[in-house]
């Protein structure tokens, strides 16, 4: 009996071994589409097949979150990227064979990240964040610019770094679990690992979760250590920012949430959420003024992310069901409003064939339908009525305020100056004279234009069964 | 027992002696060789545990460890430095007394960290645990002080070697030792094939330096 969480790991990965077989650029494009399209089918399927605990595998409602936003995104990005990589060899800047080792390559990533979302085991979870870390670094590299191999070099160096922590981390929670749980497996299973939380020793929790917080915390993005995170983003093909700031900071930030769980179940270990409000915060409102000296507008977005991932990590910090709630909405939207954005951009970059914001002028003028498109997407990532990302950030002010009514103002201080940054900067490309080339744009818009009305249907109208769903899940965490 | 465990902390003492002795280091041929020594007497301790603990499948990790760390990568590197004709110095950025007083100090932290904390765990494995977290913030140090792309490299993949040794003395780990090897020999093929030639192809350098005259946002 096949189980839907299988497929969602299996597929993807098969499909890297058909496309890494596929020689023609288009039909490779195509099947990406497919085979994303299966995985989103298989992920929709999971929601609706119960949950599960197995040696190695585990869904529950938590998790579900996290897979279907990731296969939901998966395929939009597929289906951006087959439309819009073809002119990046009309271009000259890539070469078939290199898309033929992209589109594998994407699938392979799609896997490992679902692989990391479904593993009931803390070494499996590591293997797939790695993976799909590494992945990521080859394709950050992938136009061979100097500026890009700079780019994933620093990733390379930076995520590697972290990942080990990570790893280190990881052996600790083992030595931590083994008194309690014996040698074996079981010691490194996440659902026996969390049962026997209370009998373990404190002291070495303690220790575990700070290696687990600087590593997977790299991963995240989180200030000081989110260096790595601009450039990547800035000097990659547009769909890997996309999948990057939608996909891969949500599934480490995943890992952290689990091992926050995890502490969370000895009382007499440290508490995690001072630590994560504290980094939260700080990275929210360091990206946020960050955010007025970007020159490149990939890496604008891209500290958008760092500021939006803060965010999201002071909500988890705060905890209690509703912060979570919160959190977990405002993760979902930003994962959809960011990768959508990050389309636009690319329609943008093909429009004008540059990234500098500088010479990104009058785009109402020359592409009317983009500009109303692109900036009805800043509009909902700065947090403006009746999108989605709207809902999620008053909810998660109103519930500090309710608790703690003077940390609210540091994260709506954050808030503020990042929206003043992105609609000066979104002036700046809609309006004025139009410089520089006019080219058409052949990328479809139909992902940019679902994303934006799935985020603005959230806004509109959350379905109770949604809401239950969640709620779920932040009980889950605590 | 307790002869297993001597031999088992001597080997671990043993790599974290080579650990210094990669910082010291003035040529970019001697890293290599520190570095197989490192990784030879790496594949002795897992041995060594696999042996001593009857634990058989650490026999794979401590024969990839050998074989792939101790000569292929070193040699494939010795080669790499040859054939680009680069620096045969080790360029710096700390000078060496001061990089081996911040090791001695890391190291001492790292004995006051995990002797004080893990007191629950059992001895043998907390000190083994002492030791390779020492090795790996050595490894770390040594990708701070060091500017060239291989010595950061070697910095990494000694890093590994420290986390290996972690997971070999926590017992009955199971799985995770045979993959993070597979994964080090992955990275360090990936860096191969993608950057030292990449960077030599566009910058006629492995100079890191270089590198961070290419960042987006300083033109």
């Amino acid at each position: 009996m096949i189980h839907a969480y299988q497929l969602v790991v299996v597929l993807p990965y098969a499909a890297a071994l058909v496309l890494a077989a596929i020689p023609g650029y288009r039909l490779g494009a195509i099947a990406n589409v497919v085979a994303s399209l299966a995985t989103l089918a298989a992920g929709i399927w999971l929601v609706t097949g119960g949950y599960l605990t197995g040696d190695y595998a585990i869904v529950d409602e938590f998790n579900i979150v996290f897979i279907v936003i990731n296969t939901l995104v998966g395929f939009t990005t597929a289906l951006f990227s087959a439309s819009y990589i073809g002119h990046e060899i009309e271009t000259g800047r890539l070469q078939p064979p290199f898309l033929r080792f992209y589109h594998a390559m994407f699938q392979a990533m799609m896997g490992s990240m679902n692989l990391a979302l479904v593993a009931n085991n803390i070494g499996l979870m590591w293997v797939g964040l790695e993976l799909a870390t590494l992945i990521t670094v080859v394709m950050v590299g992938l136009y061979r610019t100097p500026q890009s191999i700079e780019a994933a070099w620093k990733y390379f160096i930076l995520a590697s770094v972290g990942i080990s922590l990570a790893f280190f981390g990881t052996i600790l929670i083992y030595l931590a679990g083994q008194p309690a749980l014996g040698e074996g497996v079981p010691a490194m299973t996440w659902s026996l690992l969390q049962a026997a939380a209370s009998r373990m020793d404190p002291q070495v929790l303690d220790l575990a979760f700070i290696f687990l917080l600087i590593g997977y915390g790299t991963k995240v993005g989180l200030a000081p250590l989110h260096a790595w995170l601009p450039d990547a983003h800035a000097e990659g093909p547009t769909p890997i920012s996309a999948v990057l700031s939608g996909l891969l900071l949500n599934v480490a930030l995943y890992a952290l949430l689990r091992f926050k769980m995890l502490i969370a179940g000895q009382p007499a270990a440290l508490d995690p959420g001072p630590i994560m409000v504290v980094m939260g915060l700080v990275s929210l409102i360091f990206a946020a003024f960050m955010l007025y000296q970007r020159r490149d507008i990939k890496r604008l977005f891209a500290y958008s992310s760092i500021e939006h991932m803060g965010l999201i990590v002071f909500a988890f910090g705060m905890g209690g069901p509703l912060a979570n709630f919160a959190g977990l909405l405002h993760m979902a939207m930003h994962s959809l409003t960011k990768s959508g954005i990050f389309f636009a951009v690319g329609h943008i970059a093909q429009a004008k064939g540059t990234q500098r914001i500088a010479e990104i002028k009058g785009l109402s003028v020359t592409h009317p339908r983009l500009a109303v498109a692109f900036a009805l997407a800043v509009l909902a990532i700065c947090g403006m009525p009746p999108f989605g990302v709207f809902t999620s950030e008053f909810l998660i002010l109103t519930t500090t305020f309710a608790r703690e009514p003077w940390l609210a103002l540091l994260p709506a201080f954050g808030l503020l100056v990042g929206f003043g940054a992105l609609l000066m900067r979104l002036q700046d490309t809609i309006f004025g004279e139009p410089v520089g080339p006019a080219h058409r744009v052949d990328a479809s818009s139909v992902p940019m234009v679902l994303h934006l009305m799935l985020v603005f249907a959230a806004g509109i109208f959350l379905p109770p069964a949604l809401v239950a769903w969640f709620q779920r899940a932040a009980e889950l965490l605590g | 027992m307790n002869q297993a465990y001597d031999v088992s902390h001597l080997l671990a003492g043993a790599m974290l002696v080579t650990s210094f002795a990669l910082l010291y280091q003035q040529r970019i041929g001697a890293v290599l060789n520190a570095f197989a020594v490192q990784s030879v007497t790496l594949a002795l301790a897992v041995a060594w545990a696999a042996w001593s603990d009857n634990r058989p499948d650490l026999f794979i990790t401590a024969f990839i460890a050998l074989v792939l760390k101790g000569i292929v990568i070193p040699v494939a590197l010795h080669r790499t430095v040859a054939r680009l004709g680069i620096h045969r110095e080790v360029e710096k950025v700390v000078g060496v007394g001061a990089a081996l007083l911040v090791g001695l100090a890391l190291t001492g932290l790292a004995q006051a960290l995990v002797v004080k904390v893990a007191s629950a765990t059992s001895g043998h494995a907390r000190e083994e645990l002492a030791l390779a977290l020492s090795i790996v913030l050595m490894g770390f140090l040594m990708m701070i002080v060091r500017r060239n792309a291989v010595t950061q490299v070697v910095g990494f993949m000694s890093m590994e070697n420290g986390l290996i040794l972690a997971a070999t003395g926590a017992r009955g780990m199971p799985l995770v030792v045979e993959v993070s090897v597979a994964f080090s020999v992955l990275i360090a093929l990936f860096v191969f094939a993608v950057f030292v030639f990449r960077i030599r192809e566009r910058f006629d350098t492995v100079d890191i330096e270089a590198l961070d005259r290419m960042r987006g946002d300083r033109r």
